[in-house]
């Protein structure tokens, strides 16, 4: 596979107004990553794992230096576009799922696809194709608060992946689960970034999921201390 | 989307039903509050107008000036000409000629010998014509108590307390002893057909009714009458369009050398009613929009709050890409929906209550009776009112305050850096 530079940060200082002072939340981040990449930003609560992946997603902006996504400056950018950008080539998971109670799990899933104008007959394949992947095919009709934690994180998956970004961004997905369904998430997420060839960032503390990174960035009082790339042995 | 967010809508009953019923009950309460505050005053008016002044009163200029004397020879001549020239000039207002009399009623025994006598305050009403609606202005079948309407001329109605007085009951002889339009002496026999109780305190305590014909035949007053009563044809007092006829009136008829030409006189002319009407007109003002401005505060915080709990929903539409701008329409669309419906069912509602009340209203009879209050009219019903402008009130607490709220709520869409959004997201 040609690797492409999907993200590129050079220099990245991220300051928080604190009364009259600034909370520097992270300093002098220089940062590369590719096509296809499962990296992990790790570090304790407060190393800036969170604030960095807001940084990525355009949903925070750069105090100082350069940020470019998708061959996209997020520096001069405007929200419009920024918006742009995630709907048609992001996907984000969370920590708590976000799911909209409202919905079921098929139109959940279904709504990255609307907010793309994708036409309902592409939607109906895509959405179940998505549901299949994260093997929930027996719940597309149930509501969020029928489906256990880690049903609910696998239909964040899906939505986060049903329109085939090229970056996904997660936030300590597995957090709220237990072991097991720490280690199903883990491997349906492996699995699509084979799959799909999407590039998936999280943020994450659990010591779980380390296993299945390919690429782990350690981060501490808002800057990088190690970036390691892990050699798998087969 | 569009389809997609109804979809929404329509299930979570917090977004929707509630809101709905919060704005539909407090539209319905505003209006029916407002129309029972304005017809209340209204009724207040209305007993005024139809026992002493109507709407608009024409009598002679000589008869005003010593209208407390009830002078019968200063009285208005051929009363059916000029009901039809007001008829034809003032098509808004029905007319009704009244004569205005006092005297003494005398009781007589088997041998016809006075047995009961009292002074009378009489009011000759125009009962019988074909387009009358003094009937239904008195409330005639509602008043009397004992009998029945009269039927001719020489039948007359007697308050219940002076028939108390005299000792008398439907069915027997009255003589009336007065004098006639051209001072002489009269007396003429009445029959008494009902006793009738206004239920309004001492006001009919010497009260008499009867048909005009029968006060024009006692009184020698053929084709005269002391009053013409105007009243609206929905029997709702506008006292700027009631100033404007008057004024009109009284400057078409303005013949300074003539005693006996006729003047009108607004409800607001009479005693103190003027001031009562500018008093009732700046209560309902100001309590009217006090209540509006509370409801609107309740109304507008029920939109900040609906879409503060949303900040989560917001945060999410925006990682996936919806632009600040589509989001907050679709806010603002939302809160149009249900403020609108909220505000068209309100409407319904509260227009349905303020006609029941308007055509059934609500009796303090026997409250007032027990109080016995002085010589002040006061209507022992209160009657709402159904107005134009409550057609459209509601819209300003039910869709203007409703939606003013998500705008100041959805604000925070365009101020708040997003991930602060998504830190509210996440709790």
């Amino acid at each position: 596979m040609k690797k492409h530079i999907v993200i590129s940060i050079k220099s990245l200082v991220k300051r928080y107004p604190i009364g009259n002072n600034f909370f520097t939340a992270l300093k002098d981040i220089n940062l590369t990553l590719n096509t296809g990449e499962f990296t992990g930003l790790v570090g304790p609560s407060g190393s800036g794992k969170t604030t960095l992946l807001n940084v990525i997603g355009g949903l925070d902006s750069a105090s100082e230096g350069t940020v470019s996504v998708l061959d996209h400056s997020l520096n001069n950018t405007s929200h419009n576009e920024r918006a742009l950008l995630r709907r048609k080539h992001m996907g984000f998971i969370f920590q708590s799922y976000n799911l909209l109670p409202v919905y079921s799990v098929y139109e959940n899933v279904e709504l990255p696809l609307i907010l793309n104008k994708v036409s309902p007959l592409d939607r109906q394949k895509k959405v179940n194709q998505a549901i299949e992947w994260v093997g929930l095919s027996d719940k597309r009709d149930s509501r969020p608060n029928t489906l256990s934690g880690g049903q609910c994180q696998r239909t964040a998956i899906a939505r986060a992946i049903v329109h085939q970004p090229d970056l996904v961004l997660a936030d300590e997905p597995t957090a709220n689960l237990d072991a097991e369904n720490s280690h199903h998430i883990m491997k349906i997420l492996t699995k699509l970034n084979k799959e799909i060839s999407t590039s998936f960032v999280f943020a994450t503390h659990d010591e779980k999921i380390m296993g299945y990174l390919k690429r782990i960035i350690h981060l501490e009082d808002g800057m990088i201390n190690k970036d390691e790339k892990i050699k798998k042995s087969k | 989307m569009i389809k997609f967010l109804a979809k929404g809508l329509i299930r979570d009953k917090t977004r929707s039903l509630f809101p709905t019923i919060i704005i539909t009950t407090t539209v319905a309460i505003v209006i029916f509050a407002l129309g029972f505050m304005r017809g209340m005053l209204n009724s207040v008016f209305l007993d005024t107008a139809v026992i002493i002044a109507g709407y608009q009163k024409v009598v002679t200029k000589a008869y005003k000036e010593e209208i407390q004397m009830l002078p019968l020879d200063l009285a208005l001549l051929d009363v059916e000409d000029r009901i039809s020239d007001l008829k034809r000039n003032y098509p808004n207002y029905f007319w009704s000629p009244r004569i205005n009399f006092g005297g003494l009623i005398d009781i007589p025994n088997d041998n016809k010998e006075t047995r009961s006598q009292s002074p009378v305050m009489a009011i000759g009403i125009d009962f019988f014509s074909n387009d009358s609606r003094q009937t239904e202005l008195w409330e005639l079948n509602k008043i009397i108590i004992d009998g029945n309407h009269p039927k001719s001329s020489n039948e007359i109605l007697i308050s219940s307390k002076l028939a108390k007085k005299l000792e008398v009951s439907t069915g027997q002889e009255a003589t009336f002893i007065g004098s006639t339009m051209d001072n002489a002496f009269t007396t003429y026999n009445f029959n008494i057909s009902g006793v009738f109780n206004l239920n309004k305190g001492q006001t009919d305590k010497q009260m008499i009714l009867l048909d005009i014909s029968g006060a024009q035949e006692a009184l020698d007053m053929q084709g005269a009458a002391t009053e013409i009563l105007g009243f609206t044809h929905d029997l709702f007092y506008n006292d700027n369009s009631a100033i404007e006829i008057r004024s009109n009136f009284n400057r078409t008829n303005n013949d300074s050398s003539d005693i006996y030409s006729p003047i009108m006189i607004a409800l607001r002319d009479t005693n103190q009613m003027g001031t009562m009407v500018d008093f009732s007109n700046a209560a309902l003002a100001v309590i009217g929009g006090i209540f509006l401005v509370i409801v609107m505060i309740v109304l507008w915080n029920m939109g900040l709050m609906n879409g503060l709990r949303r900040y989560g929903e917001i945060g999410l539409r925006l990682a996936m890409g919806e632009s600040k701008g589509q989001v907050y329409r679709s806010m603002i669309t939302e809160a149009i929906i249900i403020g609108l419906t909220g505000t068209v069912l309100g409407t319904g509602l509260g227009i349905s209550i303020t006609y029941y009340f308007q055509e059934n209203g609500i009796s303090y009879a026997e409250a007032l009776e027990e109080m016995a209050l002085t010589d002040m009219i006061m209507p022992n019903t209160f009657y709402s009112k159904v107005t134009p402008d409550l057609f459209y009130v509601g819209l300003l607490p039910g869709l203007v305050a409703t939606v003013l709220g998500t705008m100041l709520a959805g604000l925070a869409i365009y101020r708040r850096e997003m991930a602060q959004l998504f830190k509210e997201l996440e709790t």
